[in-house]
């Protein structure tokens, strides 16, 4: 089994790299901003890094998700993609679309609407882009020889991830109209559509890895995405509370999302029991760490840290404030960060021929960005729960408390610089890897 | 034991009809009788106003009806907490608006664009927001 055509995969993980780095300088801009340094505020003001942190964030997942899609859809599907030069191409146009967005944001071109910033000129080539690499992807299934099951999920989730980014380009007057939808797409990617792709790779990593039977894997792939759905799709109300819209969302929401944690607990406890069933014991002993890794953080960043704000009667309280900020942060790195770098940190050394799964190095990265990114969720959270109490409870000046916490973005910053670090180890591995041959692929690929 | 085929029917079962559901109440809700947000005030200055708001993205700093960026007050209430004068003072400010030591961008914006603004803040005040404009201004907590 040799599937020329995965190399188009190592260069959707480089451009994924590539923006991850960018991507965390600002989030160091907007972390020194609230611990009041802004000496960049003239160039670089709050407002266009964050919209640069999280279009960054999105793309390079999204380029991640594609490049694992390039990975295992020959795999599963037995068949090499039906055209490497339009992945290429695609390939290509994402980075430009990319780029131009976050340059725009630099010169005040963008809307308004949180990870929804990319005006809407670029959206329609954005469509463009997402339908190209479906089609790719749809025909390769469609030629391939067999259409598995994690093959299906991973797919149907790209499908309705690129489905549901419409809602967000639809025009109201309304800004609660906006709000009301741009949750469509921001809410049913992250807690729906996303848990789709999350557990596509998951399933086909274990497979690989545990060496445990398709079937058994593939039937708890239908439950958990069963609870995603069941529980995520209606759990959209729980941002519904206080937008201004009826209050039938706080019972809907409140009931609905309380149950989306058991969707990533499935998953947690799927990753971990799979490894103990397996026989098989897989060299590659860092792609375990990450895919293990991915479950059990997602269930602590979105499942426990969710249910800690998602009842109408803390969220009264929480809403816009730095606890979000907090779930967000171990919620996007846990379910989707680290399963992107469980797939780069397996495919490479299948990519490459060069095996550098054992060294230290590979280990550091993974421990240090971790407790890294929990030393920040804590940061956030301490300064979330103070802002909660002082701003929303003592009803203190919004700018008084501000400057009360500021001392805890300097801690965010020491564990920020920990985190990258971490990142930064990764990076070097992935450069010392090389790039990918035909050879490798025919040796390694079993 | 769960089958394959049972796990995939609790898959495509729970979807459809959680999404059916979803459906409903989303065109329940977005009905008219539901309105809360006074839509027929929804005027062209306040639209103007919105435009502005997305234009320049203001969200990326500020909150409103508690979205947006956490480095900046939120706005909704506003008018309440400070009044149009001081609002309109923040925007025409010709230099960086930082009362408190943080900045705003100097945006300068004309008398007209300022109106704007404030009245596109005028409707969103009056949104009903099922508790949440109590929590979230100062005021409130002479009133509750
Ligand atoms: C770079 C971040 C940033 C952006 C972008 C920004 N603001 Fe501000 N704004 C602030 C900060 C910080 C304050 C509080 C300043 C202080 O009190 O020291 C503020 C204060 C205000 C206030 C007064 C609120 C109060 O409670 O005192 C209003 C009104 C306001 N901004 C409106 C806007 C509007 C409208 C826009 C978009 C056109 C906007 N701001 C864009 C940072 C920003
Ligand atoms: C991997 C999955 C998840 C990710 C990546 C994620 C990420 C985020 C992000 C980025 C936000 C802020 C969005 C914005 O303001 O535009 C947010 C908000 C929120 N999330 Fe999650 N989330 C996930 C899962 C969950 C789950 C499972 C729950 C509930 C159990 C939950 C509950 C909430 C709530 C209640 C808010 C609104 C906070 C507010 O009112 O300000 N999330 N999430
Ligand atoms: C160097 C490391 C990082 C630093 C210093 C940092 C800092 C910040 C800061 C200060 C904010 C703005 C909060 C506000 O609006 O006031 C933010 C927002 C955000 N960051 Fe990061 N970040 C880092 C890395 C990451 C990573 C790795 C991820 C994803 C895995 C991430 C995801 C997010 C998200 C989703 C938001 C939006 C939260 C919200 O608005 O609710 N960040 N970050
Ligand atoms: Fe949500």
């Amino acid at each position: 089994m040799k599937y020329k055509s995965q190399k188009v995969a190592y260069w959707f993980f480089a451009l994924s790299m590539l923006l991850f780095v960018l991507q965390l300088v600002y989030g160091f801009i907007m972390g020194f901003a609230h611990a009041g340094f802004d000496g960049l505020h003239e160039i670089i003001p709050f407002h266009t890094a964050k919209a640069v942190h999280l279009n960054l964030l999105v793309v390079w997942l999204l380029s991640g998700f594609m490049g694992a899609a390039y990975y295992i859809i020959p795999e599963e599907a037995q068949h090499e993609l039906v055209s490497v030069k339009l992945a290429y191409v695609q390939l290509i146009s994402l980075a430009l679309v990319g780029v131009a967005a976050i340059i725009g944001f630099h010169f005040n071109i963008w809307e308004g609407r949180k990870f929804l910033e990319i005006p809407r000129g670029l959206d329609y080539l954005v469509v463009v882009n997402v339908l190209l690499f479906l089609g790719i992807i749809l025909g390769t299934l469609y030629k391939g020889k067999r259409r598995t099951t994690t093959a299906l999920v991973l797919t149907m989730g790209l499908f309705f991830a690129a489905l549901l980014y419409l809602p967000g380009m639809l025009p109201f007057d309304s800004q609660v109209m906006d709000s009301f939808f741009r949750w469509w797409v921001v809410h049913l990617w992250v807690e729906g559509v996303w848990e789709l792709i999350m557990g596509g790779i998951l399933s086909f990593l274990l497979i690989k890895l545990t060496g445990v039977d398709r079937e058994v894997i593939e039937k708890w792939l239908y439950v958990i995405v069963g609870l995603t759905f069941l529980s995520g799709i209606l759990g959209t109300g729980h941002h519904y509370y206080y937008i201004g819209v009826n209050k039938i969302w706080l019972i809907v929401g409140g009931i609905f999302s309380a149950l989306e944690p058991l969707a990533f607990l499935a998953m947690a406890l799927f990753a971990v029991n799979m490894y103990r069933k397996g026989e098989k014991k897989h060299p590659n002993k860092i792609a375990l760490f990450w895919t293990l890794g991915s479950a059990i953080v997602a269930f602590v960043g979105a499942g426990l840290l969710g249910f800690a704000h998602t009842l109408p009667q803390t969220n009264l309280y929480t809403h816009g404030t730095l606890v979000t900020a907090m779930h967000g942060h171990l919620a996007f790195w846990g379910a989707y960060a680290m399963i992107v770098l469980a797939i780069i940190s397996y495919a490479l050394p299948n990519l490459t021929g060069r095996k550098l799964y054992d060294g230290a190095r590979g280990r550091a990265a993974f421990w240090m960005s971790n407790i890294g990114m929990v030393g920040m969720t804590v940061a956030f959270g301490v300064a979330g729960v103070a802002q909660v109490y002082l701003e929303r409870i003592m009803k203190m000046e919004f700018m008084e408390v501000q400057k009360m916490i500021e001392i805890h973005f300097m801690v965010l910053i020491i564990c920020a610089i920990l985190f990258t670090t971490g990142i930064i180890l990764y990076i070097i591995d992935f450069v010392k890897y090389g790039q990918p041959t035909d050879e490798a692929l025919e040796i390694n690929n079993q | 034991m769960l089958s394959k085929k049972q796990a995939r029917a609790f898959f495509l079962g729970g979807t459809v009809v959680t999404f059916l559901v979803f459906i409903g109440l989303t065109v329940y809700s977005l009905s008219e009788a539901q309105d809360q947000t006074n839509y027929e005030n929804l005027t062209e200055q306040v639209v103007r106003g919105k435009n502005l708001w997305d234009k320049n993205n203001c969200m990326g700093c500020h909150t409103l009806l508690g979205e947006g960026g956490y480095y900046a007050p939120e706005l909704t209430k506003v008018i309440d907490r400070r009044g149009k004068g001081y609002i309109k003072a923040v925007l025409m400010s010709p230099v960086p608006w930082a009362p408190n030591g943080r900045k705003m961008v100097a945006y300068g914006f004309t008398p007209e664009e300022a109106e704007d603004l404030i009245s596109f803040f005028d409707w969103i005040d009056d949104i009903d927001l099922n508790g949440f404009e109590t929590v979230i201004s100062p005021l409130a907590k002479d009133k509750n």
